[in-house]
């Protein structure tokens, strides 16, 4: 019972454990190439939960400066993943982009095939 | 004195590093034309090498400089804290990108499209500016953007080379340069999470008080594995050599003497100065670890360069073997090794820039990468191949280059260390560069030249190269900068911060 008690309390990281395995498990397993980019993605956002989940503190309030309140969250989490969840747009836009590139320039977004293409072209 | 309202630029000079190609980015893309891009990055990275000198010099005469981004002090802000260690990897940092950016205009219009001119100028001031901001940086999540920033520029400059794999080796450059940072991004979490602060010499003070060691473990393992993905540290290298491979000719030497040079620098700023040798090393088994990995980079990473045939991707093999040499000195865990890392990692920069620089004027000169194809090429172009082939005997270590001094910093800190066999390691990994240098002068010397139509290279861009491959022989000769710098940075690194 105390150890279902101890899974069940911290069940935000496990949450946070299966999207980053899952991630990780996506862009390795994959060979569809937007696969892999949603993969990635998923192992990104597995992050911002990392960080959101220990600034809450139970019956916390937002950190307003008033005598009422003494327990706030802390805010400075939710700043830093805005920034993380930029950053993760940021790549993911980028690596469609290249997606599409190569879509054009190799009529596949199959790894394994556009692998043997690169290996066909390193020994013409 | 100043007048009030007045800026003292001065006090300004550790942000102005990063506000300066930053803002240089900005405009590059506005006017988009090549010329006029081409303009205003080359007055960015010139305005570089004189701003990190004189940050170096300020900080040799007083001290670690502390600036707080925004007025804000830190640690409630985010800090900008300069010393001897990043003040000198600035240096060599912001004078390859200005020489880089000296030589590339005419290459640049030899590989690249027209348009695509000014947002490629555009990227590599990015670049440059998330390099210099991780560089600066004494924030860890600040880090993490600005390696972000840097990283994602660099994948659009690989994406921009003429072949059709340059895009794949971009895709697979972002695939893992992203895993990389998130796992660094995940280790900062945990750090977080524990000590209550992004600071980095907070961290490093309250380290100490946190009661349970083991997330402080894990917040170590995933900085090093996501350091060591963009360090291409062995078997982490994957991306690196067709990445290098394909990457337009300058794009590849700035980033081959700069990126991982940066991730190295910030490696040892965590091991040593955030988490410390105690919790760092002897707590941990990552000297032996990182022993193993160099070793097996500068055996197995040196064989594979033999038996390439495209010289560009023998020279990414190299590099990866060359960053054994680094990580050794960081797995002797002593300060003799550490000078010899950070001593190799100056002299690899120049080294290798000076290498992928001349191929880069053989490529503009016929075209070729292939080795096979290079029959001859000393013959129809001395000067060019002259300057490769005196970078080639510092790669080997032959004395009176750089890379000599170097590898003796590091064979006398494993003698220190009581570890034979180490220097045994690295006479066999000379012996291997040896049999891969020798192959291309082999070929471009004693063959015949076919009678191929060879035009010749621009004047920047064969002075560039050759004053590089000067440099090779000055930094062997007189190592005032380079080993005394390398000494300096080893003792702030390894004194760690204050706790």
């Amino acid at each position: 019972m105390n150890l279902l008690n101890e899974i069940l309390a911290h069940y935000n990281y496990w949450i946070t454990i299966f999207l980053m395995v899952a991630g990780v498990f996506t862009v390795v397993s994959k060979s569809n190439m937007i696969k892999r980019l949603v993969g990635l993605s998923i192992f990104q956002t597995s992050v911002y939960l990392l960080y959101l989940s220990p600034g809450k503190i139970l019956g916390g309030t937002p950190p307003i400066l008033d005598k009422a309140y003494t327990v706030y969250s802390n805010p400075l989490p939710h700043v830093l993943i805005l920034t993380a969840i930029v950053v993760g747009v940021a790549t993911l836009a980028l690596g469609l982009a290249l997606v599409v590139r190569i879509n054009e320039a190799f009529g596949s977004i199959e790894e394994d095939e556009v692998v043997q293409a690169v290996y066909r072209d390193d020994h013409a | 004195m100043t007048v009030p309202g007045e800026i003292n630029w001065h006090e300004h000079l550790p942000v102005l590093q990063v506000v300066v190609p930053l803002s240089g980015a900005l405009l590059a893309a506005i006017v988009r034309e090549g010329r006029l891009a081409w303009l205003v990055a080359m007055i960015a990275c010139w305005a570089m090498p004189i701003i990190s000198i004189a940050l170096l010099t300020q900080v040799i005469a007083s001290g670690p400089i502390s600036y707080a981004m925004g007025g804000w002090p830190p640690p409630v802000g985010i800090e900008y804290r300069i010393d001897q260690a990043n003040a000198y990897v600035m240096v060599f940092v912001s004078i390859m990108a200005a020489l880089v950016m000296t030589y590339m205009p005419r290459s640049t219009a030899d590989e690249i499209r027209p348009e695509k001119h000014g947002w490629y100028y555009a990227c590599f001031l990015l670049c440059l500016a998330g390099l210099e901001g991780m560089l600066a940086s004494g924030d860890a999540f600040n880090i993490f953007v600005f390696m972000e920033i840097s990283s994602l520029s660099m994948y659009v400059l690989i994406a921009l080379g003429s072949d059709r794999r340059a895009l794949v080796a971009a895709y697979q450059y972002l695939m893992i340069g992203t895993l990389g940072a998130t796992f660094y991004v995940i280790g900062v979490g945990l750090l977080f999470t524990m000590t209550g602060t992004l600071n980095l010499i907070d961290i490093a003070s309250r380290l100490n008080q946190v009661e349970h060691a083991r997330p402080i473990l894990a917040a170590m393992a995933f900085i090093v594995v996501g350091l060591g993905l963009k360090i291409a540290l062995f078997p982490m290298h994957l991306w690196l050599p067709n990445a290098y491979a394909f990457a337009p000719s300058a794009a590849t030497a700035f980033i081959a003497s700069t990126a991982t040079k940066v991730a190295v620098y910030l490696l040892l700023r965590y091991l040593f100065s955030v988490f410390g040798v105690e919790i760092g090393f002897e707590a941990t088994p990552a000297s032996g670890l990182f022993l193993t990995l160099a070793v097996m980079a500068m055996i197995i990473a040196s064989t594979i360069a033999i038996f390439e045939r495209n010289v560009k991707r023998m020279l990414a093999y190299s590099s990866v073997a060359q960053i054994g040499y680094i990580m050794l000195g960081i797995g002797l865990v002593n300060q003799a090794g550490l000078t010899g890392g950070i001593a190799h990692l100056f002299n690899h920069a120049i080294i290798k820039g000076t290498l992928f620089l001349a191929i880069g004027c053989v490529v503009y000169a016929t075209g070729i990468t292939r080795v096979a194809s290079m029959a001859g090429i000393g013959r129809t172009m001395p000067l060019t191949m002259g300057a490769f082939v005196t970078a080639g005997l510092g790669l080997i270590g032959v004395p009176g280059t750089a890379g000599f001094i170097s590898k003796w910093y590091l064979v006398q800190a494993a003698i220190e260390a009581g570890m034979w066999w180490i220097a045994a390691v690295i006479v066999i990994s000379s012996v291997l560069a040896v049999i891969y240098i020798g192959r291309i002068v082999e070929i471009a010397w004693f063959r015949e030249p076919s009678d191929r139509q060879v035009r010749n290279p621009p004047p920047e861009m064969l002075a560039v190269t050759i004053a590089l491959a000067a440099a090779t022989i000055y930094f062997g000769i007189f190592t005032d900068f380079s080993g005394g710098g390398a000494a300096e940075a080893a003792r702030v690194l390894f004194g760690g911060y204050p706790r």
